[in-house]
Order: structure tokens, then sequence, then C-alpha cells
């Protein structure tokens, strides 16, 4: 099969109106003859799954949680992005463009992210209409914030809980839909399976969480929104229930997965304390500003820091490492989220960590106290000082804090053309669901624009495209598909109940993420990740022979819930692995310890790695197969990242 | 929420005291349910070896954990984000929604606040309209269902205003963003005698009622909202403060008042709005 991007031709800055104009369209009165099915509601599902109903679609939407409002899109914190260039300072479409196709590591396509550029400054407009209470100046208008990889005030913020102001803005534009009867809501739905016939997606196999039935929806298009897979590193900042099932599913069903080993691993959260931990805290990358990032200078300090025989501020200046100041003179401790994190690392692996895991380094306010004063502080990072201080128990205005990096955003998703749809017709994926936007490293507030922008503007227009071409005619529910998907999804979850051998479903969840954190982490070699490769097969196999489910389907059953997705989660880690090895680049979030320069820093090799990787998956054991998408840059000029 | 941090000096020495003296042994007593049709029950647990550093969410999952080994149903309850903001833990401890810590959600809660030997007591909500789903998790749908009566502000995508044609001043976009912190968690419910959901309601209506783009519907949005919550079955209120005591966002009382007003007006002098 060949890989095909439906890049139009033209112009950059000219290709989304032409796209738009030459798309197909539904006249109003057919519209309602179509159904939508929408997986997942964060930013990108609701917003998509209001927008398609105004537009008079019917839509059928589906959440594992209890509420739509609860989506992981709620607790991002920063920001989001657009190009208003309200501040007077040099803004535009194509520098938002520039950053972020920089930012990426040119592993994004140029057309892709110059659209999200171009429509990031309808969303403020949308999300403002709609009642979200961004931050403002005292003349009433709206304020922004600067972010990492910018050299411009572009972040329109609200305190530290953007994304659940924005979640709850499409929220609200979800309930009014869902009051006008044009979206039928399913909470406590999980899907577990895409129903494809004819080589089209026709409709979905869901599992009625509270109940245990196993249901199928017919629709002429699925669209699956259902965020990243950061949880194969069990642990990360993503929810406890962020899972890959849907996405994975459909990988099974013939949507190719692009990209699967970037991943983003944010330098500033909060360290782990213990085999108990669940999940990771963010510390917001707007800290960074003012907070300095050290070590102490010797490995001998640093062991009596770990065994509590000192403090932190008894370590007197000259015995103080401020790695990143001293080794990016000119970006300082605002380098981006890769450079950090993996310095980071470095320090600990040289035995200079702190704390008493010795996995950590600090993030020192001591300096911006004495510069702004306490109070000063206070009003801009209080929220993020007491969230630190509830789970740590420590004061950061006294103490440094500490910090470590830890998983937090997937750039990798199923593949995606430019309009939005999977290698399966009728079968798209928006936001972090699809890998389209960010290349190799996302930038601070660009994935709640990215959600927004595909759910509000960009899906609105290209799916009605597809309808066009199908027709409006229903969707037979009685073809044998339907109950042959039904069926397999039901024999897999008797397959999982049937496991009654003496590991939890937990520790097999727990041993994958240390392979994964270890070999297929920060930094990635030829050696660790064959390693890993064998490990995660032989992890699969000890599952489906030794795991613990207990219960039965027809009822509210979290054990039989947890272990479909961590089943998935070991196939999931196999195939990133697969990628981590096809790539011996360093780029991005992906650092390759055989590419680097002579100072160590990641090495990108453009002429031989500048494809997307598109995973076809080829059966059960079988190797998949591996495609590669050619990225064409006819408008940036791709030069090496230096932050020196 | 930001003032305990400042008193944080007294708190630390406690806690190094507790962090010192090392893992702890509790007894849980928890509320097991196997369905809404089913009678529950308070079965005792022990927890053991817990460390203080864990987040009451994790010391579950320990005991959960034991409790699969041994082949026995785990404890459910409903949870996700484990960082305060999604609103989907739940959890009465001790008898008081999110536990003894003011201003935060049960997953935001350490095993530091407990000591040595301290028994427990774990419940769901407790409201006629949440019902009980299994254990501690309840259905909170209702929430859902008053917010689609009228929470939102009738817009389409695409064609609205310049963000900036819209001038809010600063204190009262403030004010609306404090009434928009809710997290929808239910703990206001659970807190109050009455198991009044006029705390919930009123922050929603507060939010857009401040606002400017909400003023079109202004009124017809509050008696929407609290016909919808009438017909789910949440108690009057009485003025008791408890949910404004027990909110792990600190959503004001002050939301009631002026939904009150709202719907008196609404009610008197704006039925052509309404």
């Amino acid at each position: 099969m060949k890989l095909d991007a439906k890049i139009p031709e033209g112009p950059l800055a000219e290709k989304w109106s032409k796209h738009k104009f030459n798309l197909k369209l539904v006249n109003p009165a057919n519209k309602r003859k179509y159904t939508v099915i929408v997986v997942g509601t964060g930013l990108a599902g609701s917003s998509a799954a209001a927008s398609l109903a105004e537009l008079g679609y019917n839509v059928k939407a589906f959440c594992y949680q209890d509420s739509p409002r609860r989506a992981h899109s709620i607790a991002a914190q920063g920001g989001i992005n657009a190009a208003k260039n309200y501040r007077n300072d040099g803004d535009s479409v194509y520098r938002l463009f520039y950053d972020t196709i920089k930012g990426g590591d040119y592993r994004a396509r140029e057309a892709n992210v110059y659209r999200l550029a171009e429509v990031s400054v309808n969303i403020i407009d949308q999300c403002v209409a709609q009642g979200v209470p961004f931050a403002r100046e005292y003349g009433g208008l709206l304020d922004n914030r600067s972010f990492g990889g910018a050299q411009v005030s572009r972040t329109f913020y609200a305190r530290g809980q953007t994304g659940q102001q924005l979640l709850l803005g499409a929220y609200s534009a979800l309930n009014r839909q869902i009051h006008e009867g044009k979206v039928e809501m399913f909470s406590r739905h999980e899907m577990l399976d895409v129903v494809v016939v004819d080589g089209q997606a026709k409709g979905v196999v869901v599992r009625d969480m509270v109940t245990g039935e196993i249901e199928t929806h017919a629709g002429h298009a699925v669209l699956l929104c259902t965020g990243g897979y950061g949880n194969v590193f069990y642990l990360s900042t993503n929810a406890m229930g962020c899972n890959v099932t849907a996405a994975w599913r459909a990988h099974k069903r013939g949507a190719f997965f692009g990209n699967p080993c970037f991943t983003q691993i944010h330098p500033t959260c909060i360290p782990v304390t213990g085999d108990h931990q669940s999940k990771l805290t963010l510390m917001s990358e707007s800290l960074r500003n003012d907070g300095r990032v050290w070590v102490p200078k010797t490995k001998e300090i640093a062991a009596q820091i770990r065994e509590g025989k000192i403090k932190a501020s008894d370590i007197k200046e000259e015995d103080r490492d401020y790695f990143l100041e001293r080794k990016y003179p000119s970006f300082g401790n605002l380098v981006p989220r890769d450079v950090a994190s993996r310095n980071a690392k470095e320090m600990v692996d040289e035995g200079k960590g702190v704390g008493s895991s010795g996995v950590a380094v600090y993030l020192d306010f001591a300096d911006a106290i004495k510069r702004l004063g306490e109070d000063a502080v206070r009003a801009k990072y209080g929220n993020l000082f007491d969230m630190y201080y509830q789970i740590t128990d420590e004061n950061p205005y006294k103490e440094p804090m500490r910090i470590y990096p830890a998983v937090h955003y997937t750039m990798g998703g199923l593949w995606v053309d430019y309009n939005l749809q999977t290698t399966v017709p009728g079968l798209y994926a928006l936001g972090e669901a699809n890998f389209s936007d960010h290349g190799a490293n996302r930038l601070g507030a660009s994935a709640l624009m990215q959600g927004l922008a595909d759910g509000y503007f960009v899906i609105p227009y290209t799916l009605g495209d597809y309808l066009a071409t199908i027709g409006p005619k229903a969707v037979d529910a009685s073809h044998p598909a339907f109950a042959e998907t039904k069926k397999a999804v039901e024999e897999r979850i008797q397959k999982l109940l049937s496991l009654k051998g003496n590991k939890t479903v937990d520790e097999y969840h727990r041993e994958l993420g240390k392979i994964m954190w270890e070999y297929c982490g920060m930094a990635r070699s030829e050696e660790g990740l064959k390693k890993a490769k064998k490990m995660i097969q032989d992890l699969k196999a000890d599952f489906w022979k030794n795991a613990i489910v207990l219960g039965k389907n027809e009822e509210f059953n979290q054990s039989l819930e947890k272990a479909g997705r961590v089943a998935d989660f070991i196939e999931l880690g196999e195939l990133m692995i697969d990628d981590a090895l096809d790539r011996t680049e360093s780029c991005g979030g992906h650092f390759r310890i055989e590419s680097q320069t002579e100072e160590g820093e990641a090495k990108r090799d453009d002429e031989k790695y500048a494809y997307v990787a598109a995973w076809e998956y080829k059966g059960e054991n079988q190797a998949e197969a591996l495609h590669k998408e050619e990225l064409k840059f006819e408008n940036v000029k791709l030069t090496q990242r230096s932050y020196k | 929420m930001l003032s305990h941090i400042q008193t944080v000096n007294s708190k630390l020495t406690t806690a190094n005291c507790i962090h010192m003296s090392g893992n702890m042994n509790l007894t849980l007593k928890v509320w097991r349910q196997p369905n809404n049709d089913t009678k529950g029950s308070f079965v005792n647990y022990p927890a053991q070896n817990i460390s203080p550093d864990m987040s009451f969410l994790e010391m579950l999952d320990v005991v959960n954990e034991d409790l699969v080994k041994k082949g026995e149903d785990p404890i459910h309850f409903d949870h996700d984000c484990r960082e305060g903001i999604c609103g989907m833990c739940s959890l009465h401890i001790n008898g008081r929604p999110h536990g003894p810590k003011q201003a935060i959600t049960t997953c935001q809660l350490h095993m530091r606040s407990f000591k040595d030997d301290q028994t427990i007591t774990i419940e769901p909500w407790r409201a006629t309209a949440f019902p009980v789903i299994k254990d501690l998790a309840v259905d909170r749908s209702a929430f859902d269902r008053i917010q689609r009566a009228g929470g939102f502000i009738s817009v389409n995508t695409g064609g609205v205003p310049d963000a900036n044609a819209i001038a809010i001043p600063k204190p009262v976009a403030d004010e609306a963003f404090n009434s928009a912190t809710c997290i929808g968690c239910g703990a206001c419910v659970a807190a109050c005698k009455n198991a009044s959901a006029m705390l919930f309601v009123s922050a929603k209506v507060s939010q857009m009622a401040l606002l400017p783009q909400g003023q079109p519907e202004r009124y017809k949005r509050v008696q929407a909202m609290v016909a919808q919550m009438d017909e789910e079955g949440f108690g009057s209120c009485t003025n008791t403060g408890a949910c404004e005591a027990e909110c792990p966002k600190e959503i004001k009382i002050t939301n009631i008042a002026r939904m009150n007003r709202d719907f008196f007006t609404a009610k008197f002098f704006k039925q052509e709005e309404a």
C-alpha cells in the first residue's frame, strides 16, 4: 500500500483555503441522515462532537469516564498558543508555524503545521465566545505569557488550569448538542474494537463498564479522539485510565501507527518516592522562567544529601553545578524539554542526583525570591508550590524543589493524512491520538491548540468530503462484520477472565514500564532495544499464562478493564521498540546514543530519516511492516538545533 | 489554599516526626456493595506497611493488590487524573468528603495525614441523587444532566467575534474564573445534610451570569438548571455552609446568593428574557 498524505498543491499559505474549497459538501437536509461516532471526549473529541452536531450530523459520543468533562485534557496547566500577535511583538501565523516545525526537530509535515498555526487564531475567539475565563489585563483585554521554544508571547492561559477551562468550554458546547438531541452521549463506555465493512470503518464495539454489556454501534464514520499512550511506561503524567486500547484495536484492523517511539519526556516532574507510586505529577514548564536547575558539584556531596546528613541550603555556592546554565549559556534553564530532560538524566547517571533516592535534580527559587520577593513568587507560582508541598511535604520557598523528567506526551499515534483520516477509510484520528503535528518533540502550549484545531476547525470540513463520497444510505448494522467483531471482543474478554495465575496485572504493568523506561526512555541504544524486545515478548507470553483477572464480565469490573488495557500496552511496547530500533538517528525526544555529536548532543540524520515511520500490523506474532512517508520541506531550511 | 503553605514550618516538624517513625499499620473500615440492587455493609481490612509518602489512593492500590493476590474482588472506587483536577475521585473519609484536609481532593491526600494504628472509615458519597454503582463508586450523571439543561452559551463553532472585541474588567473575569474552577466532584452534595447541589449549580450559573457572553441566556439558564436540579432529587439549601467548607476548589457560597438573585429576578421581572 502506498501512503498518500493528500497534501494539497500550491503555496503553503494557500493550501488549506484551496483545499476547503475543493472538498465536497453535504447539503444541510442530507446531514441529518448521517451518524458519526466519536470516541473520547477530551478537547479533540468534545469539540468535534459538538461542531459536527451543530452542522446537523447525528453524533454518538463515548467516553470511559463517568462524565465527558473528566477527560485528561482537563489536567493541562500552562496554556494554549495562538498567532494573534496581540502583543505587537512580531508574531504571525508563519512564525508560529516555523517555531512549531523547528521545535518538532523537523519531523512533522509542513502543510499540517501551517494549517494548525492558521486556525489557532480562531480557537481563541471560539473559546472566549463560549465563556472561557482566560486571564485578562486591567484594560479588560486578554493577557499572554511566553513559553519554551518561542521568542514571542503568544500563550493564552487561565491561571494554571488552562486545560480545565478549555475542556469545560468544549464540554458546554457538547452539552448543548446533547440537550438538542443531536448528540447521544455514552459515559462509562469503553471502545474495544472497530467494525470494518468492505475496508471502511462502519462502527464500533463498546463495553458498558457498569453492566458489562457488549454493544455494537453503527455509523458512517468513526473518529478516534482517544489521547496518547504514555501509560505504556506505567509511570507518567497521564491519568490512570488513559490507555491505547482504542487506537491499538484500530491498528490491528488496518490503521497504520505513525512514529510510535516519539515520546515526550517532560523535565519538571515531581520525582518518584517509592514502588507504591501510581502516577507522576507535572510541574508547569513556566517554573523554568525563574527556577535554576542544579546538582552538587561532586558525587561525595550528593551522597551526603542522599543520606540526609546535609540539606540543599547547606551546600555552598561554589559546590553547586548549574549544569544547564554552564552548558547552554544562551538558553540556560530555558532549553527545550528534550535537552533539559537528557541533561538531568546525565547528572543522575554520574551519581550527582539528590533526594533520598538519588534520582532527582534541584529546581531552585532562592535567587528569584531574593530578586522578586516571596510574595511575587507566590503570586506567579503559588498553586504549583502548593501542589508540590501537598505531594512532597517539603516547602519549596525554603528548600529547592526536587524534579526529575517523566513521560508526558506521545507525539506518535495513528498515521493520518491531511484530512485526519487513517489508512482505514472512514476512520479518523484527532488530537494526541494521531501523529501529525508535533514531529519528534512538542512545544509547550501546543497540545491544547492541536486538539481544538482538529475538532473545531479541521474535521468539520474534511469529514464532509468523505461522507459526501459514500452517500447517506443507512449503515447496515446486520452486516456479519458487526456480529463477528462483537464475538471477537467477547472471546478476548473470556480469555482474559480465564487467567487465574499468580501475578497481578499491576505487576505486569510495572514490569513493562520498567523495561520501556530503561531501554526506550530518554536514551536508547541498539543493544538495549534488542534486549528489551526479547523481554517484552517474554512478558507477553507470561501475562497470558500467569496473570490474575478476577470477577465476571457482567458487572462493574475494574480488574477486567485494567487487564485488557495492559495486554494492549504490552503489544504496543514491542512496536515502539521496533520503531526506535529502525530510527538510528537522534531527534527530538528520541535520543540514540549511537548518534551524537562530539559534545554529546543529539545528532539528527536528515538524509536517511526525514520520514514518518508508519507501521502496518501483519498478524499475531508477525513482524510489522514499515512504510515510509517522506517529509518534504519546501519552506523551511533544515538545521541542526543548537541552544549553546 | 495559599494560607496553609505560609504556616508550613510548624507542619513540617510534625510531618517529619511521622516520617521518621516510618511506615504505618492501619485498619480500613470500607463500604462494600456489589451493586445498586444489593445491600451494602462495612468490611474491615488491614492496611499494612503504609508509607506516609503514599497518596490515599495509592494506599488503596496496595490493599487492592493484596486482595487480588488472594483472589478477592478489589475495592472499587472512581479515580483518574490523580492530580486534583478531573473530579472523578470521591470518598467520604472519616466522615468528611475528600478526607480531613481542606482544599484538596482525595487523590491529593497523603498518608502522612494519618497516624499509626488509626482506623479509617471509607464510604461513598451518600445522596439519593448519587446512587451507588459498586462499593465506593457512585453515579453522578445527575450533574451532567443539570449542565445539559442550560450550562452553556449558545454559540456555534465559527462566526464569533474576535476574542479582544469583548473587554471584560479583570476583577469580573477573575471572579468568573473562581466560579469556573468547580471540578464537579460532588463533595458539596456529600457534605450537605440535605444533599443539596446548590453550590455546584450556582458555580456554573455565576460564571456565565458574570460574563458579558452569558447575558442573553442569563435568566433562561438559571431557571432551566434549577428545574433540572430539582428533578434529579437533590435537597434544598438551608445555608449551613458545609458545601463551601468541604469544597476542594474553595467555591464560595456567594455563588448561591447570586443564583438565588437571578432565579427570583427571572421569575418576577425578566419573564420576557426567560
